[in-house]
């Protein structure tokens, strides 16, 4: 038996977006708020680059999407894990308050732009921005990110198991930044700082929450706000 | 007065001034209000009246209606509003709670709509607004799908008329540990709002942004798209085509609470300038009325609402007028000004936090100054007197609805402003311009 014929054994609401419109599914899925009755877990088939798949959902329901969805999937997503198996364009689980987003292949730019809690997994690649203007979600990223990622980022973390590009981190407030490899350079007011044994359980326990144990928690660098720049001064007129 | 003693029109005493204070202090002066500059605007026109051929409408006895509907382009639920005046979005942060309340009940009390600002909805704002329109700004400042779905519409700000093409500022002492919180930014450290959203990038991205906010919603909000008039004609027809129920116009006039002077200034065209050309690209697209037009920057009086809405606004929305009625800038309040340097009719410190009316402070001792109630009354009767004030004028045009005024009403006192109005000078029959 495949597992998509299981998991239709097993409760799951199938929906073709070839056959039934974004609308009516995103209507169903936003009618599960509260405690809404029906289905908690879904399974979309031929999302064929749709953009706002299953965004604005308020419900412990899993979303499984099979195929590339386009801008904003998952946008402001609480408490719903929501599984991309193919790449996301821009912005996907953008302003994310909680739940699970999960993206088995690449993503556009800015990725979980000013998520303001919950998870998001990019299993490949991310593309500039990812993580501008975060304001406390949690991003790990498999591959490497682009230019920009984590501008203006306030709170939570974003982790880079590959490379970064380039002002990585400019004009960042308080939120944490791991990169195991290769960062191009650093933005206004990001440097690297020193990672300290609780920095490695973050990073360990980020790994886990990801499904990445495999990777080593000690070979990131981490990087942060100087502090700079929170405050005008005339005397650092030259690095803004 | 000795020849000796001219004063230097390209260097008089407030440029001499400005000059040795910028060499003092290292740094560009920021301020809030808006330009202070004098450009052509709505005074430069008039109303014609009535006469042999136009019959005018009796002043306390015929109806002249002020209703006015936002949003009738695909929301489910547009906005209802008695008059065509809405009051413009200000931040929690920019504003004390009181201030936001005040407007809440103000505009509630007239049957308009009142509008957030970046950091996001207080839940006494929310409380006390029987209608509000909801900002989706770069910042993104506590932004979250709970208060989006609370409110009745949904604002997407693309720029502001006192600077477009600038981000927002927030300087530390106004950043208390509320404004923080909502903020999600260390107490007292100068906040700094984008210039550009995070997650969209031009009209194509605009279109599909303004698809997301209507699947969030399921399709009940209406949409505004907010404009600095930058280039007017070519912004409004690409808000439109990405779907915006509503275009907001903010004139160069249009206050801020805290932006360059050198921004504030120089950057943007006035509003009387914009609104023809804004009014051009819905016409040639077929919407005009259907994709309705809200004016800000510079809206003082009924007169000024009147002519906006002859030029071809739907409604106007003020701010800074709202502010001043608040009792912002008002002479009881002068000896207090006059120790911060400044003087009843000048204060133009908004991104200080000091404000002796309590109203652009986050001081809780400077803020309790300011009573809701009493505000927010003075905010109806402001919005009243601008209604009545229209209804006279078009009522002296012989209008039975404040939407039936028309360019044809008004000559121009100006050269310039026949131009950007295009309205014949007065006396003429000459209309400037190709």
């Amino acid at each position: 038996m495949t597992a998509t014929a299981r998991a239709e054994r097993t409760d799951v609401e199938v929906v073709d977006l070839t056959t039934t419109a974004l609308r009516e599914l995103n209507q169903r899925l936003h009618d599960l708020a509260g405690g809404g009755p029906g289905p908690r877990r879904w399974r979309i088939r031929n999302p064929n680059g749709a953009h706002a798949v299953a965004c604005g959902l308020d419900a412990e329901v899993e979303v499984e999407i099979e195929g590339h969805v386009g801008y904003y999937c998952a946008g402001m997503n609480k408490r719903a894990t929501v599984r991309v198996h193919g790449n996301a364009s821009t912005g996907i689980a953008e302003n994310m308050m909680s739940g699970t987003v999960v993206v088995e292949g690449n993503t556009s730019q800015s990725a979980g732009a000013t998520a303001h809690g919950g998870l998001l997994v990019v299993r490949g690649d991310a593309a500039a921005r990812c993580g501008i203007a975060l304001k406390g979600a949690d991003i790990v990223v498999g591959g490497s990110v682009g230019h920009l990622s984590a501008f203006m980022a306030q709170s939570g973390c974003l982790l880079v198991c590959g490379d970064a590009g380039e002002a990585l981190g400019d004009s960042i407030y308080e939120a944490r930044i791991y990169v195991r490899g290769e960062v191009s350079d650093l933005g206004a007011d990001c440097v690297e700082k020193e990672l300290r044994p609780e920095h490695v359980e973050q990073v360990r326990a980020l790994l886990e929450r990801a499904g990445m144990e495999d990777v080593d928690p000690g070979a990131f660098h981490r990087y942060g706000s100087a502090r700079r720049l929170y405050n005008f001064s005339i005397d650092n007129a030259g690095a803004y | 007065m000795s020849w000796h003693l001219r004063e230097s029109a390209l260097f008089p005493r407030h440029v001499i001034a400005e000059i040795q204070r910028a060499a003092r202090e290292g740094i560009y002066d920021i301020r809030g209000f808006g330009a202070k500059r004098a450009v052509p605007h709505f005074d430069d026109l008039l109303f014609l009246g009535a006469s042999i051929s136009r019959y005018p409408l009796e002043g306390y006895r015929e109806r002249c209606d002020t209703d006015v509907t936002l949003g009738t382009r695909f929301a489910r639920k547009p906005l209802r509003l008695k008059i065509p005046v809405t009051i413009a979005g200000m931040s929690f942060g920019a504003l004390s709670a009181p201030a936001k309340e005040a407007l809440g009940r103000g505009a509630t009390e007239a049957g308009t709509c009142t509008t957030t600002g970046d950091g996001g909805m207080t839940p006494e704002e929310r409380e006390h607004s029987r209608l509000l329109v909801y900002q989706v700004l770069p910042s993104r400042y506590g932004a979250n799908p709970d208060d989006l779905r609370r409110a009745d519409a949904i604002e997407v700000v693309v720029g502001q008329g006192a600077k477009p093409g600038g981000g927002g500022m927030l300087l530390g002492h106004k950043i208390s540990d509320r404004v923080a919180a909502m903020r999600d930014l260390p107490q007292g450290i100068d906040q700094r709002s984008a210039c550009r959203h995070p997650d969209w990038t031009g009209p194509d991205d605009l279109e599909i942004k303004i698809g997301e906010l209507r699947e969030l919603t399921d399709w009940e909000k209406p949409v505004f798209v907010k404009i600095g008039a930058a280039r007017p004609y070519f912004d409004v027809q690409l808000a439109v085509k990405a779907g915006a129920d509503v275009v907001v116009l903010d004139g160069m006039q249009g206050g801020t609470a805290a932006t360059q002077d050198v921004f504030i200034e120089h950057v943007g065209i006035p509003t009387l300038a914009a609104l023809r050309l804004a009014v051009d690209a819905l016409q040639e697209l077929g919407l005009h009325r259907q994709v309705q037009l809200v004016v800000s920057g510079g809206i003082r009086s009924g007169a000024d609402v009147a002519k906006a809405l002859a030029l071809g606004a739907d409604a106007v929305s003020i701010g800074t007028a709202a502010m001043i009625a608040l009792g912002d800038n008002s002479p009881e309040h002068d000896e207090a000004y006059r120790a911060l340097g400044s003087a009843a009719g000048f204060y133009d410190d908004w991104q200080a936090g000091r404000d002796p009316a309590g109203i652009s402070t986050q001081d809780d001792e400077l803020a309790a100054r300011l009573d809701p109630i009493l505000g927010g009354r003075r905010i109806a009767n402001y919005l009243r007197v601008l209604t009545l004030e229209t209804q006279t004028l078009a009522r002296a045009n012989g209008k039975s609805h404040v939407h039936n005024l028309e360019p044809e009403d008004l000559v121009a006192l100006t050269v310039e402003a026949a131009a950007m109005a295009r309205v014949p000078l007065a006396g003429t029959d000459w209309v400037p311009g190709p």
